[in-house]
């Protein structure tokens, strides 16, 4: 028997896991509509691929995934896509995300399989594009991406990889009925990691010793594989990565940083079995096993559930009564959340689906006063200041909750559990871890905007200087051009006559070129030797008939006519040398 | 030399000090050249506080000159953007007690985002001239739409627009950026007065 270490802190709740552990693994039937949020792992959402009208196969990819941390999202059954929009998610807010909505055309036809029975052979690259392809998310729970934390990338060789059966919250039985049913399986799936992790040279199975029948089917299908198990006493939460490879191997994961970075590979039983159908069978995830507990349904079971499974579907087939039920939990008692309403799915974190009654959870009782009893502090896994966090999370002193490190607490409940005093402790640290992420993404935007808003003074600065130099240099051209004709400058006498002298000087040197002055000469000679011609001929008709006034008029003005073309031919020739 | 500064001991201090004086000066004018401050830091630290808004309803042209006008012991409490918690952070910084916001300079509110209803948008490119992130982008008579991730919500965009096609809208808050709300503070039940009012007690 292996050494196993004692983890700080820790709880006992009752653990109320035999009332769904009665009956196997049951199934339900097909529902008439499936809902697959796009968003069912840690990380970022997947990106659809299929249109709305389209018919889909069981197993056929909806939704890829996206760049980073993510997950593919495949269809559960065949059908048609009725719908890709916002609707009402498993999430604590109650808020609506996208979701591709199948409706079932009860055929049930599946896509053809891909699948590698000779694993052995394939390399650890392919096998994890395997995984990635099948959207293959942590089933524990926390829904990250396995594919991603198998890729140790450029970090250490992983030399133990971690199998966790713990499943330490109350209620919940998913991964003991599968291990008691269909250990095997997982067998096989542990292997193939095995394979692609470069068959490190530890593999563990942590479980606890409540589950003695797992424990068993375990020890049978480990014989002669090197593949160990370990059972420890039932403490909540050994189930967290931390506490468990602590348990296991005496090794604690510093603050900040992932069991990958001391080796090691931690992965849920339940997505062991989920990679050996992915790779064995070529089945992509599309179902999972999820526990329905609470003693407001007349059935307590595990079900082998299709992920958008509607929780209303689930609990219709289970003669649940809302009259009785206090309220709805996915998850555990212990980590669970609420859920504003059943319509919303089954996904690939779902690990139970909790519908107790008023007297099996009853209502939260209003909190008191801290009394400063110090419980929270001996139940805290974490071995942080619970108490201290709690004052701290009131004042918002985010300084000071960072120096004691809030960011390290896993949100267990044990010391919300505790508290006499009903005081809801882990709500005041996921609300303080919140306020602290959003201030440093505030301080993160307006550092961008400062950024922003000085380039834009420099830019603006820059363009005053180069509108100054052009003005000034406009500026510079135009007294230059007034040093270069000096008679005006010369003339700024101050008597009448100067100005005209002056105005006429400036009139010849704005004087355009000879050839021009010629041209206008020519025209107004023309112009004037017309007008000749025109007095002359009145001059004519008035001589006929016109009084002697008239005729003296006419006379003046033919005179008047000859003269301009006689100046006009003078100033001509003047020019024309 | 030596046998004169014994002898006359006045010359002998007097050299000494003056000697001194000249080391020690050089000494810390080199310093003041070598470890020169660039800028004042307080008004780095203050301007780091303040929210980058750049909305100008401090009165001043931006974060920055508010920072260097509260360095140089202007009034703290001119930030509406800011709120309680600049005023409380900066006042922390300071060392001197928070005051509460001054109404002159507007009201605390939830922070919104400029829209440009865009087939309103005649292309006056009046708003991007006033926009002090440069978040707007557009060209003269073509459409101008807002960078909303650049968007400070400053509210300047707003007035100079002449077809008054600029919404400032609150952000949606979607699934990702949710978070747990603090639970609420029940009394404290412990020492309260027959009139109820812990606070007296407390």
């Amino acid at each position: 028997m292996r050494q196993i270490w004692n983890t700080p802190g820790g709880v006992h709740p009752p653990d109320n896991k035999e009332q769904s552990l009665t009956k196997n693994i049951g199934h339900l039937p097909l529902p008439e509509k499936l809902i697959l949020p796009l968003t069912q792992h840690a990380g970022t959402a997947a990106k659809t691929c299929v249109v709305v009208g389209e018919k889909v196969l069981k197993g056929q990819k909806l939704a890829s995934a996206s760049a980073g941390i993510s997950a593919a999202v495949h269809a559960p059954s065949s059908g048609w896509i009725t719908a890709i929009e916002e609707r009402s998610v498993a999430h604590p807010s109650g808020m609506s995300a996208a979701c591709i909505e199948i409706t079932c055309d009860g055929e049930d036809r599946w896509i053809e399989r891909v699948s590698y029975p000779n694993y052995q052979q394939a390399s650890a690259m392919q096998l994890r594009d395997l995984i990635a392809d099948a959207g293959i998310a942590g089933l524990g729970g926390a829904g990250f991406p396995s594919a991603i934390k198998l890729d140790s990338g450029t970090k250490k060789p992983i030399d133990t990889l971690i199998i966790n059966a713990t499943e330490c919250e109350p209620y919940i039985t998913a991964d003991d009925i599968l291990i008691c049913e269909r250990a095997d399986q997982i067998i096989q799936g542990i292997d193939i990691v095995s394979h692609l992790l470069g068959k490190p040279k530890t593999i563990l199975i942590g479980i606890e010793n409540n589950k003695p029948e797992a424990i068993a089917a375990l020890n049978q299908h480990c014989q002669g594989t090197g593949i160990e198990v370990v059972y420890f006493p039932t403490k909540y939460p050994s189930g967290g990565e931390k506490q468990l490879i602590y348990i296991l191997t005496g090794k604690e994961v510093p603050s900040g940083q992932l069991p990958a970075d001391l080796g090691m590979v931690c992965l849920n039983s339940g997505t062991a079995f989920a990679i050996k159908r992915a790779v064995i069978d070529g089945e992509p995830l599309i179902s999972r096993i999820t526990t329905l507990a609470g003693e407001a349904c007349g059935v307590n079971r595990n079900y082998e559930i299709l992920i958008g499974t509607p929780v209303s579907h689930l609990l219709q087939h289970n003669n649940f009564d809302q009259a009785l039920c206090s309220r709805l939990i996915m998850g555990g008692p212990m980590m669970g959340f609420s859920l504003a309403s059943s319509e919303v799915p089954l996904i690939k974190t779902s690990t139970c689906i909790l519908a107790p009654s008023h007297t099996e959870i009853p209502d939260d009782e209003p909190p008191q006063p801290c009394i400063r009893c110090g419980l929270c502090s001996e139940a805290c896994p974490a071995s942080l200041l619970p108490q201290q966090l709690y004052w701290y999370s009131r004042a918002k002193d985010h300084e000071r909750l960072q120096s004691h490190n809030l960011f390290d607490c896993i949100e267990c409940g044990a010391c919300s559990y505790v508290c006499p005093s009903n005081i809801p402790l882990v709500q005041y640290y996921r609300s303080s871890k919140g306020d602290i992420t959003n201030a440093l993404a505030t301080k993160a935007t307006a550092a961008i905007s400062r950024e922003r808003f000085e380039f834009r003074q420099v830019r603006l600065e820059k363009a005053d200087i180069a509108r100054e130099s052009k003005r000034e240099a406009r500026r510079l051209n135009t007294e230059q051009a007034k040093k270069m004709s000096p008679s005006t400058t010369q003339s700024t006498g101050s008597s009448a006559a100067d100005i005209i002298k002056a105005a006429q000087l400036r009139g010849i040197t704005k004087q355009a070129s000879p050839e021009q002055q010629k041209a206008k000469l020519q025209r107004t000679l023309l112009a004037a030797q017309m007008r000749l011609e025109e007095a002359q001929q009145r001059l004519v008709q008035v001589t006929n008939k016109g009084s002697a006034h008239q005729q003296a008029q006419q006379l003046a003005s033919v005179e008047a006519a000859r003269r301009k073309v006689e100046q006009t031919t003078q100033r001509l020739t003047e020019v024309s040398h | 030399m030596m046998s004169l500064l014994t002898d006359n001991t006045m010359l002998a201090a007097l050299l000494a000090l003056v000697g001194l004086g000249t080391l020690f000066g050089g000494l810390l004018g080199y310093a003041a050249e070598k470890f020169k401050v660039g800028s004042d830091p307080i008004v780095q630290q203050l301007d780091e506080l303040l929210p980058q808004t750049q909305c100008g309803q401090c009165g001043f042209p931006g974060c920055r000159p508010y920072a260097q006008s509260i360095a140089d012991g202007d009034a703290i409490n001119k930030c509406p953007p800011g709120g309680q918690s600049t005023i409380n952070a900066i006042a922390n910084l300071l060392d001197i007690s928070a005051p509460s916001l001054d109404e002159e300079h507007g009201e605390e509110e939830i922070r919104t985002i400029a829209y440009i209803r865009e087939d309103e948008c005649i292309g006056c490119t009046k708003c991007i001239q006033a926009c002090p992130v440069d978040a707007i982008l557009g060209a003269a008579k073509l459409m101008h739409t807002v960078i909303a991730d650049e968007c400070t919500g400053c509210d300047l965009c707003v007035e100079p627009c002449p077809v008054d096609c600029i919404d400032m809208l609150p952000i949606v808050e979607n699934i990702h950026q949710w978070q747990w709300s603090a639970p609420e503070h029940s009394a404290d039940l412990i020492a309260t007065t027959a009139s109820g009012m812990h606070e007296d007690a407390a």
